[in-house]
């Protein structure tokens, strides 16, 4: 618009019918009082769920709304009434701990699929496709056995070690990113007389900064928000629960507070809300990532 | 790659085989298999009173969230594509929701629709409207667990939105010069140009269905009232009524609470059959989506 107005003046000043005009801005107004109506009702769910965290006990079993007064000690009687400090720690090693061991496993993977040529690299894609759509279920129980005779059952170790072996869909992620990598960038670092593996630590590793960031980001969330591992592992064994195993427990050991839950439940959600403002960008492109070039 | 190919026979290919195996034996972890032959899959199919609860439970979630969650993902983004102000701030709010963790928004979604105080009805009552019980009722329990599944669409939809920002523009203004209203460049430009993405969607969405576990556990043992431990709570598994009993969810329940090892292998075997079906379908098909978003890409 602001274009056209620098370009041909004489041809804005002779506008659109007053009818086009009203039509077009009604549509716009349509789109957008749509667009707020829906924000509306998205975000009415989380207000609902903070104000009740500020609620007394009677209040959030009223059709009150709005608490009165705050109550702000909910936030600090949850991490009396139960060890929330615990479980964020624990959270945050499976996290931390699973994260890393996937990118030093998934990475050298993903590059050998993607850039060496090598006999039945086809047919490893196709497994590696065919092994992240199937449920986990499938394969749940002999691992659960394994872990079993191993002794770990009730540890987070059977849920991190495996990362050490790479994860499929990392490896799909960061296969389809190094495929984007122009291929003259390798050649000039092989002609220099860089091995595969200098290569890939100080060529691809560089120009694929943000994929790598999107694929830790998800790994780290994936491992926050886990329930049916954790719950799996650690059920029997408070002392290891994560976040997400304390929180479905939550009402339990509260007595049935809703005050108190969704203070907890505030909690469990504001890392990961944080977490999303730090890092958008990283979120936005990662997402993006799955979605249009899978 | 040999650490990935030892890990992809450790975890994948040797337990494949393994349950196979465990799924023609009795076996509860603390005496070795034992086998029975066919005994565990006579029993899934004759027998077993909640196998058909579980299998249409889990049908009926994907024939109606995934075409839902597409709908709603792929309409958001379109309100956003046109949007001229704000697009950021509407994202980041409807991006949010998808963010927080199933256990949290599952809890959260059963108190908002606890049907005494919840403010749901609380809200629906001053409307003059009696909601329905939500969680507790049998025939509400589904849907209120759709609803949940709508309200984390985030994702869905920034992958949606991407690809409607990638529709290009020469086409939308010839289609325009043409004469094609918005419905027919909809429908004859935008919704051709982005097909392999609502593939995508309706392929991870029947995936996910066939997983389909973390929100159904915690809004039956929550709104069901459990006992004190994590693993009791196992016993409102399925409340309302097997409402809510999804497949992953009784074959938790089989292997992990009652330690029916065997038939909970026979149990997977049965899913590895089906979701194979559906792999093979994607992978199939990939070759063809794969290539329509290729040269747009670079």
């Amino acid at each position: 618009m602001t274009s056209a107005t620098v370009e041909a003046p004489a041809l804005v000043r002779r506008k659109p019918p007053a009818e086009v005009r009203r039509r077009r801005f009604l549509i716009a107004v349509a789109d957008h009082s749509l667009l707020i109506a829906a924000a509306v009702i998205f975000l009415s769910p989380l207000v609902f769920i903070v104000l009740t965290a500020f609620m007394t006990n009677a209040q959030a079993l009223s059709p009150d709304l709005w608490p009165h007064p705050f109550r702000w000690r909910n936030f600090v009687e949850i991490f009396q009434k139960a060890p929330l400090w615990k479980y964020a720690l624990n959270s945050l090693l499976y996290g931390g701990l699973a994260t890393l061991f996937l990118l030093m496993s998934s990475i050298p993977v993903a590059y050998a699929l993607s850039r060496l040529r090598w006999r039945g690299r086809h047919a490893a894609f196709l497994v590696v496709l065919i092994a992240m759509m199937l449920p986990p279920q499938v394969t749940v129980i002999p691992v659960y056995v394994m872990w079993a005779k191993l002794h770990l059952v009730g540890t987070l170790w059977p849920l991190i070690l495996p990362n050490l072996l790479g994860d499929a869909f990392s490896i799909f992620l960061l296969r389809q990113f190094f495929l984007t990598i122009p291929e003259e960038y390798i050649d000039a670092a092989r002609v220099d007389g860089c091995g595969e593996f200098r290569i890939l630590t100080t060529v691809v590793l560089r120009l694929a900064k943000p994929a790598i960031a999107a694929v830790a980001l998800f790994s780290f969330l994936f491992c926050f928000n886990d329930f049916f591992g954790p719950l799996l592992y650690t059920g029997e064994n408070p002392a290891n629960w994560t976040l997400s195993v304390g929180l479905s427990q939550f009402r339990t050991i509260l007595q049935v507070q809703w005050n108190l839950t969704m203070a907890a439940t505030v909690v469990v959600m504001a890392p990961v809300v944080l977490l999303f403002f730090l890092a958008q960008r990283a979120f936005v492109e990662g997402v993006t990532l799955t979605g249009v070039k899978g | 790659m040999s650490p990935w190919i030892a890990g992809f026979s450790i975890f994948f290919g040797y337990p494949l085989v393994m349950t196979a195996y465990y799924s023609f034996t009795h076996y509860d972890l603390l005496s070795s298999p034992r086998w029975i032959g066919l005994a565990n899959y006579r029993y899934l199919f004759e027998t077993d009173q909640r196998i058909w609860p579980a299998v249409s439970n889990t049908l009926w979630i994907i024939a109606v969230a995934v075409p839902l969650n597409a709908l709603f993902a792929f309409g958001i983004a379109l309100m956003l594509s046109r949007a001229r102000q704000g697009i950021g701030f509407f994202r980041t709010v409807f991006y949010l929701p998808a963010l927080a963790p199933p256990v949290a928004a599952t809890l959260g979604f059963v108190y908002l629709l606890n049907p005494g105080t919840g403010p749901v009805n609380t809200l629906l009552r001053h409307l003059g409207i009696e909601g329905p019980l939500w969680f507790d009722s049998p025939r509400w329990a589904k849907p209120s667990l759709v609803l949940l599944g709508i309200w984390g669409v985030g994702n869905l939809m920034i992958i949606f939105l991407a690809a409607v920002l990638d529709v290009p523009r020469h086409l939308q203004e010839s289609a325009e010069l043409d004469g094609a209203g918005p419905f027919q460049r909809l429908r004859y430009v935008t919704l051709p140009t982005i097909s392999p993405v609502i593939l995508f969607a309706v392929v991870i969405g029947v995936i996910e269905g066939l997983q389909y576990f973390t929100q159904a556990y915690v809004a039956s043992t929550i709104a069901g009232g459990s006992a004190a431990a994590a693993t009791e709570g196992a016993n409102s598994l399925g409340y309302p009524l097997d409402s809510t009993l999804f497949y992953p969810v009784l074959l938790y329940q089989q292997g992990f609470r009652y330690f029916n090892m065997g038939y909970a292998s026979a149990m997977a075997m049965l899913l590895l059959v089906v979701a194979f079906a559906v792999t093979a379908l994607i992978v199939r098909n990939s070759r063809r989506w794969v290539h329509v978003q290729g040269p747009a890409l670079r």
